[in-house]
C-alpha cells in the first residue's frame, strides 16, 4: 500500500502498487501513520519525498467504497469519513518539521492532487500525467478544507478557474505556465524522482532546524492552518 | 547614521557609513525623526520620498549582538520598527526604495515597505534569512511578504527557501520594479521615477490614505503586535484596533525628543 523509506538526510514515502491509489479509510490512516514516523524519526537536515508507482500519483477518494454502503445515506457517510480522516493527512504534511517535495509520476486528482499540494516543492512529468479537479464533473462539494487550500497555494484567478471551475485536465507544460506546480521538465517517471532527489539534496545540506522551518511554512498560510487545527509550537517573535 | 537631503520635491533618505546599517534603537529612532520631519514639511503633500544607502548594505536587519548581550532591546527594536514602517506605510507621499546594497530579514522588510524597489544589478541581494540563522518569522512580515510577493511560489521562495534573491530574481518574481547597472544608476533612476511622480500631480494625502488601505492588513498585523507586545504603552482597550496603534504610535513618537509638541497626520 505505502511504504517509508530513508536514504541519508531523505525520506522516501511511496505509494506502491500499479492501482489508482485512492484514498480509503486503510490508505489514509497508512499514510498518516508513515508520516508520523518521518516526523519522530527527523533530524536537521531532513527532507521528505513522495511518489508513487504506476500511471496514478492518486486518483483522489475511493468512491466505490462509499457506494458498497448499500444505500444514499450509507454512502454520504462514507464520503464524509474519508473527508474528515483525510484532514489529519494534510494537517500532518504542513506540520512535518522538514522540506517537502512531491514526484508526480502521474495523474493527481481531487483528494490526489490536495495531497500533492499539500508538499513545499511539486515536480510532475512533462509528457504524461494531468491533474484534475473532478469535482465539478461529479458534482461534488468542495470540502471547505479543499478551497483554503486552493486559496493558499494557487496564486492567480486565471489559474483558480481552470483548476476548480472548468474541469480541465491539466498537463505538465499548462501546470507550470499557472504556477501550479514548480516544474515539468521531464519526459519519464525516473527524470522526475531524479529531480526531487537533487533538490532534496541541496535543501538537506542546509541542515535547517525542522522546527523553525515548519513554523514558517505554517505562518504562510494562516487561513489554511486555521482550519486544519494546525498550531504553531514555537511563539511568533516580535 | 542617516541624512535628510531636500531636492526640489524629493526627500532623499540616506543609510550612512560603511557598515551593516542594522536596524538599532538609535538608528531606528533617527528614521522615525526623518520622517516626522518629512511629515511636517508644507510641500510633503506633492513631494516623493526615496530611501538609499551608502556601502555595501541597504541594511543588515536587526542588531542581533546587540539584542543578545541584552535581551529587551529586541523587542524594543522590533516595537521600534513596527513603527517605523506604520509610519512609512501611512506617509502622504510615495516611496521610493534604492537598494544598492543587501537587504536581509528586518532590512528586507524595511526595503519592502516602500511603494517601488529600484536595485542594483551588479551587486546585493534581498534575502529573508530568518531560516538561516533558526528564527522564526513574526507575523507581520509574513503580512508584508503577502501584500509585496504575488505568487504563493515566489512567497515560498522568500520565506522558505531563504533565496539570496538578486535583482534579476526580484524582478521575476515581482519584487523589484527595475534593475539597474550600478548603485549610481539605481539612485538616479529613482530621482528620475520620483521626478516623473510629481509631475503627475496626484494629492499626497489622498495617495497615503489609499496605501493604508491597500495594505490594511499589514497595518493590523501591526497592531495586534501592538497590544500583545510589552515594547509600546498601549493607549487602553477601550479604542478600537485602528487608533489603538496610532494612538501607541503617537505615544512612542513623543518619547523622541525632537519631536515633542509637533503635530502628527490625525
Amino acid at each position: 500500500m505505502c511504504t517509508l523509506e530513508k536514504r541519508g538526510d531523505l525520506f522516501l514515502l511511496t505509494l506502491t502498487g500499479d492501482d489508482e491509489h485512492r484514498f480509503h479509510p486503510d490508505t489514509i490512516s497508512s499514510v498518516l501513520s508513515l508520516l508520523e514516523q518521518a516526523k519522530s524519526q527527523s533530524t536537521r537536515g531532513s527532507v521528505l519525498i513522495t511518489t508513487a508507482h504506476g500511471k496514478f500519483f492518486s486518483n483522489g477518494f475511493d468512491l466505490a467504497w462509499a457506494q458498497a454502503a448499500g444505500s444514499q445515506t450509507g454512502a454520504v457517510n462514507r464520503m464524509h469519513q474519508m473527508v474528515e480522516s483525510f484532514k489529519p493527512v494534510i494537517a500532518a504534511l504542513f506540520d512535518l518539521p522538514m522540506p517537502t517535495i512531491a514526484a508526480l509520476n502521474g495523474h493527481a486528482a481531487a483528494s490526489g492532487l490536495m495531497f500533492a499540494l499539500s508538499h513545499d516543492y511539486v515536480f510532475m512529468r512533462n509528457d504524461r500525467g494531468v491533474l484534475y479537479m473532478s469535482e465539478v464533473d461529479l458534482g461534488l462539494p468542495l470540502p471547505d478544507y479543499f478551497a483554503a487550500m486552493f486559496a493558499a497555494k494557487i496564486g492567480t484567478s486565471i489559474a483558480k478557474r481552470e483548476l476548480l471551475l472548468s474541469g480541465k485536465k491539466i498537463k505538465g507544460e499548462e501546470a507550470v505556465a499557472l504556477g501550479i506546480v514548480d516544474s515539468a521538465a521531464h519526459d519519464s517517471v525516473e527524470g522526475v524522482v531524479e529531480a526531487t532527489v537533487s533538490l532534496g539534496e541541496s535543501l538537506a545540506a542546509k541542515k535547517w532546524n525542522g522546527e523553525v522551518y515548519a513554523s514558517i511554512r505554517k505562518s504562510l498560510y494562516p487561513g489554511l492552518c486555521a482550519m486544519l487545527s494546525v498550531t504553531d509550537k514555537i511563539a511568533a517573535s516580535p | 547614521m542617516c541624512t535628510l537631503e531636500k531636492r526640489g520635491r524629493l526627500f532623499l533618505l540616506k543609510l550612512t557609513g560603511d557598515g551593516e546599517h542594522r536596524l538599532n534603537p538609535t538608528l531606528l529612532d533617527n528614521l522615525r525623526s526623518a520622517i516626522t520631519q518629512i511629515r511636517s514639511d508644507p510641500s510633503s503633500s506633492q513631494s516623493v520620498l526615496i530611501t538609499t544607502s551608502d556601502g555595501k548594505f541597504f541594511s543588515n536587519g536587526y542588531d542581533l549582538a546587540l539584542a543578545a548581550s541584552d535581551p529587551p532591546l529586541r523587542a524594543l527594536m522590533a516595537a521600534k520598527l513596527r513603527s517605523l514602517v506604520a509610519d512609512l506605510i501611512s506617509l502622504p507621499m510615495p516611496t521610493i526604495a534604492a537598494v544598492t546594497g543587501h537587504a536581509s530579514a528586518a532590512g528586507f522588510l524595511l526595503a519592502m515597505s516602500h511603494d517601488y524597489i529600484l536595485m542594483r544589478r551588479d551587486r546585493g541581494f534581498l534575502y529573508m534569512s530568518e531560516l538561516d540563522i533558526e528564527l522564526v518569522l513574526p507575523a507581520w512580515f509574513v503580512a508584508m511578504i503577502r501584500m509585496k510577493v504575488a505568487s504563493p511560489a515566489a512567497r515560498r521562495d522568500v520565506a522558505l527557501t531563504a533565496e539570496k534573491i538578486t535583482a534579476d530574481r526580484g524582478l521575476e518574481m515581482g519584487i523589484v520594479d527595475s534593475r539597474h547597472g550600478s548603485a549610481a544608476e539605481t539612485v538616479e533612476a529613482a530621482v528620475k521615477l520620483g521626478e516623473e511622480i510629481v509631475r503627475r500631480g496626484a494629492d499626497g494625502h489622498v495617495y497615503g490614505r489609499m496605501r493604508e488601505t491597500l495594505l490594511r492588513e499589514v497595518l493590523h498585523a501591526i497592531g495586534s503586535n501592538e497590544s500583545a507586545s510589552s515594547g509600546v504603552r498601549n493607549s487602553g482597550s477601550k479604542l478600537s484596533w485602528n487608533s489603538s496603534w496610532r494612538t501607541s504610535t503617537w505615544s512612542a513618537f513623543l518619547l523622541l525628543p525632537r519631536c515633542v509638541g509637533r503635530s502628527a497626520r490625525f
